[in-house]
């Protein structure tokens, strides 16, 4: 463990100089490092129509590099899972299954995220413009969408993370309504 | 001479215009009615009327494969399009998402009516609190970005009731938009025809529209093809083996038979005299059943080739035994009792089904006698004024008294019988529980190949096996919907208690108007709907004044006309509806299939009864009733059989009188019973009720040898040319009933393996216990 921490230390020290050179690849290379591992959410949805915005919460779990489970224990439990091209939702008695391979659109959504924590550029690309910007230890990525069809429902999606570890997620939406998530890593991924 | 002669000619060929006219017009059948009770019990009922005009019966599931995903969606479209525009059929659903909107575009103006959560306390100040509470926590959902824009109509959220309240026993997958296979190699669609399942012939048209269809549209790959399911396939496939099997069988047999019938008589006259009562009987037989049950099933005619094997043998015994110099007054007076006795026990053998409940075997009954009958009376009354005085055939005696010391080599073993006899019924003790086989597939004329077929397909749509139902009857539609709305209630309960996992109703997309009625008037008038949502709405995030959309739905939907059939036309909420709701002659019947619990949870159907006490309603276990059904058809089959064998004993102790001759005479038929069934036993065949009147027919044909072996006058053994005879004519027999036994037609195949080599056995046993005579 201290041997990790100290070549970690010393590769930071080593590349230090080169933080203006942090880019997109570099960025990617390193989430795609992260093999996954557990996390606790909150998402705030502000909708127009309403004055306060929806607060929810629950657990998450990614595994690289496409198993994704989101289980939402409040204000109802519900859970979400993206398994390679299946999409699950489970809420109460009911059990919805997706191909996503046929829903062009939720399969941007889902890869702007899992793309993300998988470091897939190249699946990002498909569908959005990248921009990158902050410092490797408090990175800001914004995805905005190239694909018109994609573009009709949402603005920007905007990812905030450090180093390997993704943070936040924003999803601006056409009608202004949006939704933000914050991820808090329960366990270091080993 | 000649005028004299013709009277009974002329008759005969009367006799046969009429016949032929009659077959001409009669109508062939080869669906699933023939293997259907005629008098059953109000389950029964159902599941006829399930199997040749419900749903199930018009459910066609057709499969895409090959090419790529979006190709086979645009097939998949292509396709759907053309058989809608054909009009063959009354719904064509693939899952497109336009179709899916209409759907849900009828469930959306009408939610105030169709909605089981609209009472007047849902409108209450803390209903509609409670309601709107809910569906803020639903925007909370991934689900939630859907129903966002649903909110400001809809903040109760009766949307999210009724798809709620929508089976979720899992919907196909999608892929491109349409639906497909959970792998993703196929598309699949799901058809239901407009005619009716028993009408095979519509059936066979709109399976051949489906392929044209198919073959018509552009493709890409050259490798997209089209597979085809469901029980109109099955009929139609079977129709098509049944007819061409019975044309390649009774070919096949008559040509073997004319072959065998020119080696012996070496001459072309005599064949073709001989196979006059032959085709007399057949044209008898189809007439007969033509007049007796209105239409000739397939199966009769393929039947009817083991006939052409029996009636032969008349002419056999005819021309061979009366051969040779005045043959025929000491044939007429030496042989014709035997013969005649023969067709009597044999036509006894047939009567008893005659009084079977399983169509099919009444027909066969009917065509059997009749044809019998009339070719042993065209032998005896019309051949032997058509036959030329100059005649002649190759004398046969030579090969008689070839096979003679074979015989008598034979008989020489007759100690064998006991011994082979016991072991037969040893062998049927040992396997006494793997005998019969259970259920009525075994009867199925369909093929194990589209069998699987069908499996396949029906898994990847998730289709209700539709195994359990309950059944309801009523006067009229307003009737039926009520009954319908309050089994649903109990059902629900059930539902709930996790006894059932989930039902369908014909009442979820079309309530009764009573119901819809109800639910209107719980709607509050505006203002004070206005009044109650401002206090339900203290304290939540969301404000009245942007709910002004949901005040003018509710207030349409008070003054909203009623949901009506037609209003469904057009969405496949039509086809869930008309499938589950139908008119019939005598009112109205509600189909309300059931599923179990999720897991291998079996239903309870004491739990489902109990609940449905006094509603008048029926619980129906379709898998059960059919297996009642074929128990109660073996039974009736083995109870009619040995009332058949029972009355060719009592006649053969009639006209023998001997107890020792009798016992002579039913000694090879006992033996040879109990060897063919412990051989079909060794061999791994389960037998059918097929089978059994297989058993039958070997009482029925081989007590004819047993009884020329027991002529007290003579030993066949020691007269070369009824010796000669004899052999020939079980041979004509065995052909007959051995081209049967190769036949893919189960149950043509059924009766071919029994009676083929029951026939050869019964010869042998009889030939050795022969009496010996003086020599």
């Amino acid at each position: 463990m201290t041997r990790r921490l100290l070549a970690t230390l010393a590769l930071a020290l080593a590349t230090t100089p080169a933080l203006a050179a942090w880019d997109i690849a570099q960025l990617m290379a390193e989430l795609a490092r992260n093999p996954g591992g557990e996390a606790l959410f909150t998402e705030k949805k502000y909708i127009a129509l309403l004055d306060k915005p929806v607060v929810s919460s629950g657990q998450m779990r990614y595994t690289a590099p496409d198993y994704l489970e989101k289980r939402t224990l409040l204000p109802r439990p519900e859970r979400l899972l993206l398994d390679k091209d299946a999409i699950t939702i489970e809420r109460g008695k009911q059990k919805f299954t997706l191909r996503l391979t046929d829903q062009p659109e939720i399969l941007a959504f889902a890869d702007s995220i899992r793309g993300t924590l998988s470091g897939n550029r190249q699946a990002l690309e498909r569908n959005y413009a990248l921009h990158l910007s902050g410092s490797r230890d408090n990175w800001t990525l914004n995805l905005s969408p190239s694909n018109p069809r994609i573009a009709e429902v949402v603005t920007r999606i905007t990812i905030g993370g450090s180093r390997q570890q993704v943070r936040s997620v924003e999803y601006i939406q056409t009608d202004g309504d949006r939704a933000v998530m914050k991820i808090d890593p329960v366990a270091e991924p080993r | 001479m000649r005028l004299r002669l013709a009277r009974p000619v002329l008759l005969w060929l009367l006799g046969l215009f009429i016949c032929a006219t009659l077959a001409l017009r009669a109508h062939y059948t080869a669906d699933m009615s023939a293997f259907l009770p005629r008098s059953p019990t109000p389950a029964q009922q159902l599941l006829v009327e399930q199997l040749t005009e419900g749903v199930l019966s018009r459910l066609l599931l057709v499969g895409i494969e090959g090419g790529t995903p979006a190709e086979r969606a645009d097939l998949s479209r292509a396709l759907a399009k053309r058989l809608e525009e054909g009009g063959l059929f009354v719904s064509v659903r693939n899952g497109d998402a336009a179709i899916l909107a209409r759907d849900r575009e009828i469930l959306f103006s009408h939610r105030y009516l169709l909605s089981p959560a609209v009472t007047p306390e849902r409108f209450s100040t803390a209903g509609l609190r409670a309601a709107v509470e809910a569906s803020i926590d639903l925007l909370a959902s991934p689900a939630g970005l859907m129903l966002k824009g649903l909110l400001s109509h809809d903040p109760t959220g009766e949307m999210m009731e009724m798809i709620g309240t929508l089976d979720s026993g899992g919907s196909p997958a999608s892929q491109h938009g349409v639906w497909a296979s959970r792998d993703g190699g196929r598309a699949i669609l799901m058809l239901q025809t407009r005619a009716g399942g028993a009408d095979t012939d519509a059936q066979a048209a709109a399976i051949e529209r489906i392929h044209a269809d198919f073959a018509g549209l552009p493709k890409v790959s050259p490798d997209a093809r089209l597979l085809l399911s469901g029980a109109a396939v099955f009929a139609v496939h079977s129709r098509a083996a049944i007819e061409s099997e019975a044309v390649r069988l009774s070919t096949i047999s008559t040509a073997a038979v004319i072959c065998l019938l020119l080696l012996i008589y070496r001459s072309v006259t005599a064949v073709a005299l001989g196979l006059l009562p032959v085709v007399t009987g057949a044209l008898a037989g189809i007439a007969a059943v033509a007049l007796g049950f209105g239409s000739v099933h397939g199966l009769t005619i393929g039947f009817g080739t083991t006939l052409i094997g029996e009636a032969v043998d008349y002419t056999i015994y005819y021309f061979v035994q009366s051969d040779g110099d005045d043959g025929e007054g000491r044939w007429m007076e030496r042989f014709w009792p035997t013969i005649r006795l023969g067709v009597l026990t044999s036509v006894l053998g047939f009567a008893s089904l005659l009084f079977s409940g399983f169509p099919g075997l009444a027909q066969l009954g009917l065509y059997s006698i009749a044809g019998l009958v009339s070719a042993a009376a065209v032998t005896r009354f019309v051949l032997p004024h058509l036959r030329p005085a100059k005649l002649r055939i190759r004398d046969i005696a030579p090969l008689g008294r070839a096979m003679a010391s074979f015989w008598r080599q034979l008989s020489r073993l007759r100690l064998a019988i006991p011994v082979l006899a016991l072991a037969a019924a040893v062998v049927l003790v040992t396997h006494r529980d793997q005998i019969w086989s259970s259920g009525l597939s075994g009867l199925s004329p369909a093929s194990s190949a589209d069998q699987a077929l069908d499996q396949s397909l029906r898994a990847d749509l998730g289709a209700p096996d539709l195994r359990y139902l309950v059944v309801l009857k009523a006067a009229d539609r307003e009737a039926a919907l009520l009954a319908a709305e309050k089994v649903g209630t109990q059902l629900d309960k059930l539902v709930g208690e996790g006894v059932l996992g989930g039902f369908e109703s014909p009442a979820r997309f079309l309530p009764s108007e009573a119901t819809q009625r109800a639910r209107q008037q719980s709607l509050p008038a505006r203002d004070e709907l206005a009044r109650r949502l401002d206090a339900a709405l203290i304290g939540q995030p969301l404000r009245a004044d942007k709910l002004g959309a949901f005040l003018d739905d509710v207030d349409a939907a008070r003054r909203q006309p009623l949901l009506t059939p037609e209003s469904l036309r057009g969405s496949t909420l039509s086809l869930a509806v008309d499938s589950l709701l139908l008119e019939r002659p005598q009112g109205w019947t509600v189909l309300m299939p059931l599923r179990a619990p999720a897991g291998d949870v079996p239903l309870d159907p004491a739990r489902i009864q109990a609940a449905l006490a006094g509603s008048g309603a029926l619980f129906v276990d379709i898998f059960g009733e059919s297996s009642h059904l074929y128990q109660a058809y073996l039974d009736e089959a083995i109870l009619l059989s040995l009332a058949g064998c029972l009355a060719i004993v009592l006649l053969m102790a009639v006209v023998l009188r001997q107890p020792g001759r009798l016992i002579r005479v039913l000694i090879p038929l006992l033996a040879t019973e109990l060897i063919v069934m412990a051989g079909l036993a060794l061999t791994g065949q389960r037998l059918t009720l097929l089978h059994l009147v297989g058993m039958l027919l070997i009482v029925a044909v081989g007590s004819n040898y047993a009884l020329f072996f027991d002529r007290a006058d003579s030993n066949p053994a020691d007269d070369p040319r009824t010796l000669a005879s004899l052999v020939l004519a079980n041979l004509a027999t065995v052909i007959g009933f051995g081209a049967l036994a190769f036949s893919p037609v189960p149950v043509l195949k059924a009766i071919g393996i029994t009676v083929g080599p029951g026939a050869v056995l019964t010869l042998m046993l009889a030939a050795m216990l022969a009496r010996k005579n003086k020599p």
